[in-house]
């Protein structure tokens, strides 16, 4: 599901903080402003804005989801671009919204929030040309989980880059990388058992590679491999990648 | 109210761990090496499969043209053309050829399409000896198994087990080596070989172009299968076919490299009729059962990508999902996303409710999409699949109902004051899950700590606040 080819760039850009931010993870959300400002952005954060429409989405629900798109459009209308912490829910603005509005008169409004949604890494290195990022790190290992909404995307080469050129950071690698986390909203409720095993798998993977650290571009994937390993008494230090950046800067 | 875990869940919950380490093993091996084989061999691999695509999906969408056209040339060759609507009727049809031809004992070589339309117990019940010869399915079938992998329908199997088959079935006593073993299967078969009086196969391709058709095998046994026999029927899904015979070349080089790493199949034959007067071996008659069972169907809904598949397995392979709950688990003759599609939509009208679970048992990953040679979007005809159910208000069970969320996800306000007061905890799906799956979920994770609201309260009381939409609009 590759991102669209022409999005605009402009440094004032909407901020969508993603439910599971605004709801778990205010963190990732004050990073990700942060480290936007210090790329020189002005952030409008539309306070009205609450989910991509996502969970209803993936269980085919479309009537529901496509409600809870056309609020989204709405809420983000115009023509800044609109930054996420996500590439799950960027992903839902630009591919997911294309499929369910596929035959829908009212498909331009949230073909438009498709046109101008950016993964923030995505947004980071080829909207805004970045190739770098400052400051100095403690030597740390640290392994990246790229979320399968992810794929065909520049996100996971954009995090790469960033985080990489950090002092101090050093990415490893672990093996069937490929392979997802287990989570999918929905698909772990209704598939307790396939998910949990799914998940397992991937954490042993990571952990078998030693980092001190989990990052991922998504705080979906981290949330549910950090609650298995808490069940399993086993212990899985994550954040989301931009906080990585934004603790960067901190020391800088 | 307790409601019952998924068919496909609960099958994964109650494998044998082995079964899914020998799985995941296997799985896991194939993906990698696969995409070695590919980029070793191709600059831009990515190229080969669009160009496969669009090939395939034109072929599709022309495709009672090229059936016409193959017909004509398989009849030019000197074939015989049948056409099947559904399972019940290719399996009579190939009743009604043996019988005239006077066959009571066959040997088959690997074919999904005789495994659709089970074929097997059709002709048993009909007092018609049919022998499968790869070794793989041979094993299926003495063992009364199904098989659990398109490319490899034992590998829910090791070694021990298959020994075990063997010596059941009285072909010498227990010994698990894999030589021995594959060498009393051959003498076994061998034998069969030469006592039958025709021989099944399926098709991997048919040009249309010039009737002439494909079908590759690692272990020779489709020629055996047809070198000493009279008659030699093969049975072909009907969205088999490529344009022209040039278009072989990228399906046998995307063919063997997406499903087994190879560079091509040990063998792969081109048959183009029957055998000709100065041919000194080979059947006589050949007859080609082109298999609707839902095809056309399927071709004229949603979900018509789907018909480009040529049955590679690799979705398969790389499919998380598969490698935790093993191929049974799909219940059907398809197992892995290709048969989260496919299930539902081919065969009988019960179909689409019997594997209602299949097409929602996916986290959507996509990673089937990115490994297909023919690049099905499969996670997009995994959600068509759900929506189509939805609309059909077809039952659920497991899936929390969305409304609720809807509902608060479009009034912001009510939305925020749910996230500061943390009752939106109450909308969340998680809440409307039946319980069973949801305590399951609880028993395996935890959720993280509710912090709702906290970042817009940050906003709010920054020095240099972040602009308000409002002011910009
Ligand atoms: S759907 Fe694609 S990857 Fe899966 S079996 Fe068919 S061709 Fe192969």
């Amino acid at each position: 599901m590759a991102a669209p080819e022409h999005r605009p760039s402009s440094r004032e850009v909407l901020f969508m903080m993603t439910c599971l931010c605004d709801a778990f993870y205010a963190d990732v959300a004050k990073a990700a402003v942060q480290v936007l400002e210090h790329a020189g952005c002005q952030v409008s954060v539309p306070p009205d804005q609450t989910c991509c429409g996502q969970p209803p989405f993936n269980g085919g629900d479309f009537e529901v989801s496509r409600k809870v798109a056309r609020h989204t459009a709405a809420v983000f209308a115009g023509e800044r671009p609109i930054i996420v912490p996500s590439g799950s829910c960027a992903a839902m603005h630009f591919h997911g919204n294309a499929l369910q509005f596929e035959a829908q008169p009212d498909r331009e409004g949230v073909d438009s929030l498709g046109k101008r949604t950016w993964e923030i890494f995505d947004f980071l290195v080829h909207g805004l040309g970045l190739m770098s990022w400052p400051g100095v790190l403690p030597p740390r290992r640290i392994a990246i989980h790229h979320s399968c909404h992810t794929r065909g995307t520049h996100t996971g080469g954009a995090i790469r880059t960033l985080l990489g050129s950090i002092e101090g950071v050093e990415l490893i690698e672990f093996g069937q990388d490929e392979q997802c986390c287990g989570f999918g909203g929905t698909f772990s409720v209704s598939f307790p058992h396939i998910s949990a095993g799914m998940g397992t798998l991937k954490l042993d993977h990571i952990l078998d590679a030693k980092p001190d650290l989990l990052v991922s571009g998504d705080m979906s994937c981290l949330m549910h491999l950090n609650g298995l390993a808490t069940k399993q008494g086993r212990e899985i230090p994550h954040r989301h990648a931009v906080e990585i950046l934004a603790e960067s800067l901190d020391r800088a | 109210m307790a409601s019952p875990l998924q068919p496909i869940d609960d099958y994964a919950r109650t494998l044998a761990p082995e079964t899914r380490a020998a799985v995941i093993k296997s799985a896991a091996f194939t993906s990698g090496q696969r995409i070695e084989v590919l980029r070793r061999d191709y600059e831009d691999p990515d190229a080969l499969r669009k160009l496969a695509r669009k090939i395939k999906q034109h072929t599709i969408d022309r495709l009672d043209h090229y059936l016409e056209q193959a017909e004509s040339r398989l009849k030019a060759a000197g074939a015989q053309v049948h056409f099947a609507t559904d399972g019940p009727s290719a399996c009579r049809q190939v009743l009604k050829i043996l019988q005239e031809h006077g066959v009571t004992r066959l040997v088959k070589s690997k074919s999904m399409a005789t495994e659709e339309i089970h074929l097997n117990p059709f002709l048993e019940k009909h007092g018609i000896e049919s022998i499968e010869t790869d070794l793989g399915e041979f094993i299926v079938q003495i063992d009364d198994d199904h098989p659990s992998h398109i490319v490899r329908p034992i590998i829910h199997k090791n070694r021990r087990q298959v020994a075990e088959s063997l010596e059941r079935h009285g072909l010498g006593a227990y010994d698990d080596d894999p030589k021995t073993i594959t060498r009393r299967a051959r003498v076994h078969l061998r034998e069969k070989y030469m006592q039958s009086g025709a021989g099944i196969t399926g098709g991997n391709f048919v040009s249309a172009e010039s009737g002439r058709m494909v079908l590759v095998t690692n272990e020779g046994n489709a020629r055996f299968s047809m070198a000493p026999n009279k008659v030699h029927i093969a049975v072909i899904g009907i969205e088999k076919l490529v344009p022209r015979d040039r278009d072989l070349a990228v399906f046998l080089s995307l063919l063997a490299r997406s499903a087994t790493a190879q560079q091509i199949t040990v063998y792969t034959q081109f048959i183009n009729g029957p055998r000709s007067a100065n041919q000194p071996s080979g059947p006589e008659h050949m007859h080609v059962v082109f298999l609707d069972n839902g095809r056309s169907q399927v071709l004229g809904g949603e979900c018509r990508e789907i018909l480009r598949c040529i049955r590679c397995g690799a979705c398969q392979n790389v499919c998380p999902v598969y490698r935790q709950a093993s191929g049974h688990a799909y219940r059907a003759v398809y197992g892995g996303p290709i048969g989260a599609v496919l299930s539902p939509l081919i065969g009988d009208s019960i179909s689409f409710s019997n594997y209602g679970d299949l097409p929602r048992a996916s986290s959507l990953c996509g990673a089937c999409r990115e490994v297909c040679p023919v690049d099905i979007p499969i996670p997009d005809l995994l959600l068509k699949l759900r929506h189509g159910a939805k609309k059909a208000k077809l039952p659920s069970p497991g899936s929390p109902p969305m409304g609720p969320f809807a509902d608060l996800a479009t009034s912001p306000k009510l939305w925020r004051t749910s996230m500061t007061a943390s009752r939106a905890m109450n909308y969340l799906p998680l809440q409307f899950a039946p319980v069973k799956p949801l305590r399951d979920w609880l028993d395996q994770r935890t959720l993280p700590k509710w912090r709702g609201g906290e970042f817009r309260r940050w906003l709010k009381q920054r020095p240099s606040p972040v602009e308000d939409q409002k002011k910009h609009a």
